[in-house]
């Protein structure tokens, strides 16, 4: 099936397999590899990008589904070669180890601040509730997005 | 995971989905698809085509009649019910809502997904069945109205039948409700719960205990526990409980959603 999607700013077009789940095609077809494959189950939130606005996991959504989305992954946030004060924050706080899950992280966060720029502590942790940290750096990456909150 | 070869569809209306459905046994309905998807990456289920219901403005709003009466889409997600204004006439809906899983999957999970898939630790099945809920079902031949207590048949079994679909969910006012569970985690999966509301007498529904939703009524909330008792359960044992613990939070817990139901 034809499917066009603007990703970060740019249109694309491809012919998508039904079956084929939108990580795989950003990543596969696109090359968009920031946004990663963790658990492959919906758990884990490490493929979290923002389709037309809405943050959600990326394993759990045909391509064919985002016919005709905006979406924006981790790549667009520094698409201008400068972090966004996020990723700055992340950098300054350390808020990330292997950082596996900090593409999802990021684009959960984003999605809050934007929502709600200035989040109390208990909104940033059920915020990230999605996005699972198996270094279990949690402490960090909730300083982070506070430290951009505040 | 690439999934098993599946045929995709896009219907323009509810009248359309019902033809591809109706067409091909092998069709499935794709609402939120944040169970279906998953299930099929484990290839729990392989339907031949996925009728896909996302876009259909008919399945989706919130409307608050004059009589407090609530309509709710089929199609709309718990973040959308959680932001609706309209929604508030029944407040435990959104705070039940909040408590699925996480934001990605209720910016995208649906109601109507929810009560149809009817997995037994659902929250949505023992809330809908507690507060006496009317879902509409349309097929060919026409459209019908079911209450929540006969909708649910079994594990992932509605009255929703092949080639026919869930329109929307129809909730009485209300607020003297509550629900209760104990989960995997902070907002995870349901060990068991329950959803209780209060309307001169108590009535409860108990999840996770049976293949659908147990509803117990009781004259008080003092009384809930003693008729759960009575209502000799027979919950599954599993690696998060055994049948004897589940028995165990089927009374604490409907006992605590009965007393939150009472109090408010």
């Amino acid at each position: 099936m034809d499917v066009t999607v603007t990703v970060n700013g740019h249109t694309y077009e491809r012919d998508v397999e039904p079956r084929k789940l939108l990580i795989h095609f950003l990543r596969d077809d696109l090359d968009l590899t920031g946004s990663h494959v963790g658990c492959d189950t919906g758990n884990c939130g490490a493929c979290s990008v923002i389709v037309n606005g809405t943050l959600l996991k990326s394993c759990m959504m045909l391509a064919v589904q985002a016919n005709g989305a905006t979406i924006e992954t981790v790549e667009g946030l520094s698409a201008d070669g400068q972090l966004t004060a996020l990723q700055q924050a992340f950098h300054e706080h350390h808020a990330l180890q292997c950082g596996y899950c900090t593409p999802g992280m990021l684009m959960s966060a984003t999605a809050l601040l934007r929502e709600n720029p200035r989040p109390s502590e208990d909104e940033i942790k059920k915020a990230l509730q999605g996005n699972i940290c198996r270094c279990t750096g949690y402490w960090n990456i909730v300083e982070a997005v506070k430290a951009v909150a505040e | 995971m690439l999934l098993r070869e599946v045929e995709y569809a896009k219907p323009a209306s509810v009248a359309e989905a019902l033809g591809l459905l109706a067409e091909n046994d092998g069709a499935r309905a794709l609402a939120g698809g944040q169970t279906l998807i998953n299930v099929m990456k484990a290839r729990a289920a392989s339907p031949d085509a996925l009728v896909d219901l996302n876009g259909l403005d008919e399945l989706k709003g919130i409307e608050l009649a004059a009589d407090g009466t609530l309509t709710i889409g089929a199609m709309t997600t718990y973040s959308e019910l959680m932001a609706s204004a309209e929604a508030k006439a029944r407040p435990i809906l959104g705070e039940v809502c909040a408590t699925i899983a996480d934001v990605q999957v209720r910016n995208r999970g649906t109601l109507g997904g929810n009560v149809c898939s009817n997995d037994p630790t659902n929250h949505l099945p023992p809330l809908m069945c507690a507060i006496g809920a009317r879902m509409t079902i349309v097929g060919q031949a026409g459209e019908r109205e079911v209450p929540a207590e006969e909708f649910f048949l079994g594990v992932y079994m509605t009255a929703v039948g092949p080639g026919e679909l869930l329109t929307r969910i129809a909730i009485p006012a209300g607020k003297h409700d509550g629900f209760a569970a104990v989960t995997l985690g902070a907002d995870g999966t349901c060990i068991c719960n329950a959803a209780a509301s209060v309307n001169g007498s108590v009535r409860v529904a108990i999840g996770c205990v049976d293949a659908v939703p147990v509803v117990i009524t009781a004259g008080s909330p003092d009384e809930v526990a003693a008729a759960v008792r009575a209502a000799d359960l027979d919950p599954p044992s599993d690696v998060h409980a055994s049948a004897e613990y589940r028995r165990h939070l089927a009374e604490v817990l409907a006992t605590r959603a009965a007393k939150e139901a009472a109090a408010r």
